[in-house]
């Protein structure tokens, strides 16, 4: 007998929604295994990582506080790889905006006007896209890759944050501790729901999701940046302008993953902090594959990841496990999910194995 | 600035140059292949935890050395085992390798913060020491500082006189031409890979053995990743790999330069200047299009699809 590899005349279409499903299931197996490694009982285990932080409402509030930046920066980062535009750079995206938005919340808290929440909002999405704005520039002009300009651009963010709360942004009355001072209500975040933490981030969040599936399903700017991703010269011989589309996808990236810092550090901490971001810019490039880069398949996926972020600090809490093994599963969730991705396009055969080969053999069979 | 203060910079920057250099010369290989490998810091970072807890376990430096290059190379498996196989996407694959193994290397060295040994001592090669200057800076270093020059020098034989090299070239020009005159072009990648994750491997393990004796998570700050654009920066070009990983070495210790000529500079910016510098690097060269397309590997991070 053998298994043969075969091309599928057509992608298939069942295993694109199913593919995300079977790398979930697989990394849950895989999850089982290593509680069994690490002497836990693997239902215990998967239980505590995956319902537990869940088992109340607060939990399921909770599981939106964390959500909320995931899905901002993955929103942008989806409208990048849609362009075949590879951002990696969420993370410093999301670290300037939560620096630009604290040095003007810091600046103005003491006032009372009602405009200054928006303002300082906008100084975080204004931090984003400036800080995004330089690979684009790049890449544009320069022909620069995007990949490792965005990447560097993370490192760069963290030192400017670091610098930031070690020196000007500190607080003057903090004992020394690398902290901002505290934020007043001023330039805090509104409660949505009371008796919760989930502030107005997850509203912008939704709000992300409902305006850009409006705008790639149903615009033409959509159409051309799905276009320029699939083929960039049959959007060039469409004649759309590249530069600008690129401009787009980064900077509306930029802005979002800026206001995803700016409502961590104004909503959750409430104050600027050398950790304002567990990973959050990287958590969203496995969300914006495993959602398949569609909006509402972002949202399920961001929710997952906030699962697992809880999952993580459950695991810690409950059964002593290391707090990593959360990013172990993120790691591995997107390498199942690119191997998954090989049924897309491909499919699996079992042949008998003495049939004689009349004609030669096209597919790219491997026996067994 | 007086020679003694000058000898230790430039002691300083071969020592801090050596991750890059053994990361970047793992890559080049790979990328000459034809393969875009994104997942060198991942790599890197399996090698130093895996190398640290091996040699803290046993004592033994050079096994540590040797587990961390298997890890880095268990690492590079995986890789191909996606990108060359099943055909996945290099640069998706890549990123996975490095969010995988920064996950990976997280969760296993848990334990392990915190924690010392005594890291590779100084080899002081008898007579070549004595040089004034270069005695210090090239030959008082320790035995994986010499191994990396060794690398390059074999490598450089390997790309301008050998078969085997010609081969890997062919290959990553035009894999398909290769197949027509009968080059096994998915072998050849995977050795390449191999090796690639080998040296990421190794690089890491420098890292947690030889330069800061420890782990922590996330200790390759993003070397990984200057390790791509130092193989952007040098042309694909053996000689040049070496020449830029000392000088981003020394970009990275500028802090002592500065504070030597008693400049004082907040020690958070001075750190983004390897980044900074990686940044304007590629932008010069990437500049002239045409250039930078002459340079690369025809078929870099293409997927090779055999007969169909």
């Amino acid at each position: 007998m053998r298994i043969a590899i075969e091309r599928r005349p057509y992608d298939s279409n069942l295993m694109k929604y199913l593919s995300p499903v079977l790398a979930i299931v697989l990394t849950l197996i895989s999850g089982g295994l290593i509680f069994m490694i690490q002497g836990q009982d693997p239902w215990a285990g998967l239980y505590t990582f995956f319902i537990l932080p869940v088992s109340d409402s607060y939990g399921w509030s909770e599981l939106g506080v964390k959500a909320a930046p995931v899905l901002l920066c993955a929103m942008g980062l989806s409208v990048c790889y849609r362009a075949n535009i590879w951002n990696i750079g969420a993370e410093g995206q999301l670290l300037m905006g939560a620096l630009i938005g604290s040095w003007a919340a810091l600046s103005w808290m003491d006032s009372s006007s009602s405009w200054v929440l928006p303002a300082v909002l906008a100084c975080g999405a204004i931090g984003g896209l400036l800080w995004a704005l330089i690979p684009a520039v790049l890449k544009n002009h320069f022909n620069t890759n995007e990949i490792l300009t965005s990447i560097m651009l993370n490192y760069i963010a963290l030192n400017l944050l670091l610098l930031a709360v070690h020196g000007p942004l500190k607080d003057p009355h903090g004992f020394n501790f690398p902290e901002s001072a505290l934020f007043t209500d001023a330039v805090t975040l509104p409660i949505i729901m009371e008796g919760t933490r989930l502030h107005l981030g997850l509203i912008l969040g939704l709000f992300a999701v409902a305006t850009l599936w409006v705008v790639m399903a149903r615009t033409f700017l959509g159409f051309q940046l799905k276009v320029i991703g699939l083929d960039a010269s049959a959007g060039h011989f469409a004649g759309y302008q590249q530069r600008r589309l690129v401009y787009f996808s980064l900077l509306l990236c930029g802005a979002l993953a800026g206001l995803a810092g700016i409502s961590e550090v104004t909503g959750p901490i409430g104050q600027l902090v050398p950790s304002v971001s567990p990973g959050y810019g990287y958590a969203a490039i496995i969300v914006a594959f495993l959602g398949r880069l569609h909006p509402v398949g972002i949202l399920l996926a961001s929710l997952l990841m906030a699962l697992v972020y809880m999952g993580g600090e459950m695991g810690q809490i409950d059964l002593g496990l290391p707090l990593a093994l959360g990013s172990l599963f993120q790691g591995m969730l997107l390498f199942y999910l690119l191997a998954c991705d090989f049924l897309i396009s491909y499919r699996l055969r079992i042949q008998p194995s003495v049939k004689p080969m009349a004609f030669p053999d096209t597919s790219t069979g491997v026996s067994q | 600035m007086d020679i003694e203060l000058l000898t230790n910079i430039l002691f300083a920057m071969v020592r801090t140059g050596t991750p890059l250099l053994l990361v970047a010369l793992g890559e080049l290989v790979c990328e000459k292949s034809g393969v875009l490998n994104l997942g060198q810091e991942g790599m890197m970072l399996m090698g130093a935890v895996v190398g640290f807890i091996a040699a803290l376990t046993t004592g033994n430096l050079m096994l540590g050395v040797m587990m961390g290059i298997m890890a880095g190379m268990a690492m590079a498996c995986l890789f191909g085992v996606l990108a060359i196989q099943l055909r996945a996407n290099q640069v998706a694959t890549g990123l996975a390798l490095t969010i995988f193994g920064a996950g990976l290397s997280a969760y296993i060295g848990t334990d392990y913060v915190g924690q010392g040994l005594s890291g590779f001592q100084p080899f002081i090669v008898p007579l070549l020491s004595d040089i004034p200057v270069l005695g210090k800076v090239l030959f008082s270093q320790d035995a994986l500082v010499y191994l990396s020059f060794i690398i390059c020098i074999v490598l450089w034989l390997f790309f301008k006189f050998s078969r085997p090299g010609l081969m890997i070239k062919a290959i990553g020009e035009s894999p398909y031409s290769a197949t027509a005159v009968g080059l096994p072009v998915i072998p050849a990648r995977w050795i390449a890979l191999l090796f690639g994750g080998a040296m990421a491997g190794m690089g890491g393990a420098y890292l947690s053995l030889a330069y800061t004796p420890l782990w922590a998570e996330g200790m390759t700050a993003g070397r990984g990743w200057i390790g791509l654009a130092l193989v952007v920066f040098a042309s694909w070009k053996v000689e040049r790999v070496l020449l830029g990983a000392w000088l981003f070495g020394l970009a990275s210790i500028m802090h002592l330069v500065l504070q030597g000529m008693g400049a004082s500079i907040s020690s958070n910016l001075l750190a983004t200047l390897p980044y900074l510098a990686t940044i304007v690097v590629l932008v010069l060269l990437s500049s002239n299009q045409s250039r930078s397309r002459m340079l690369a590997p025809m078929s870099l991070g293409k997927p090779y699809h055999p007969a169909g």
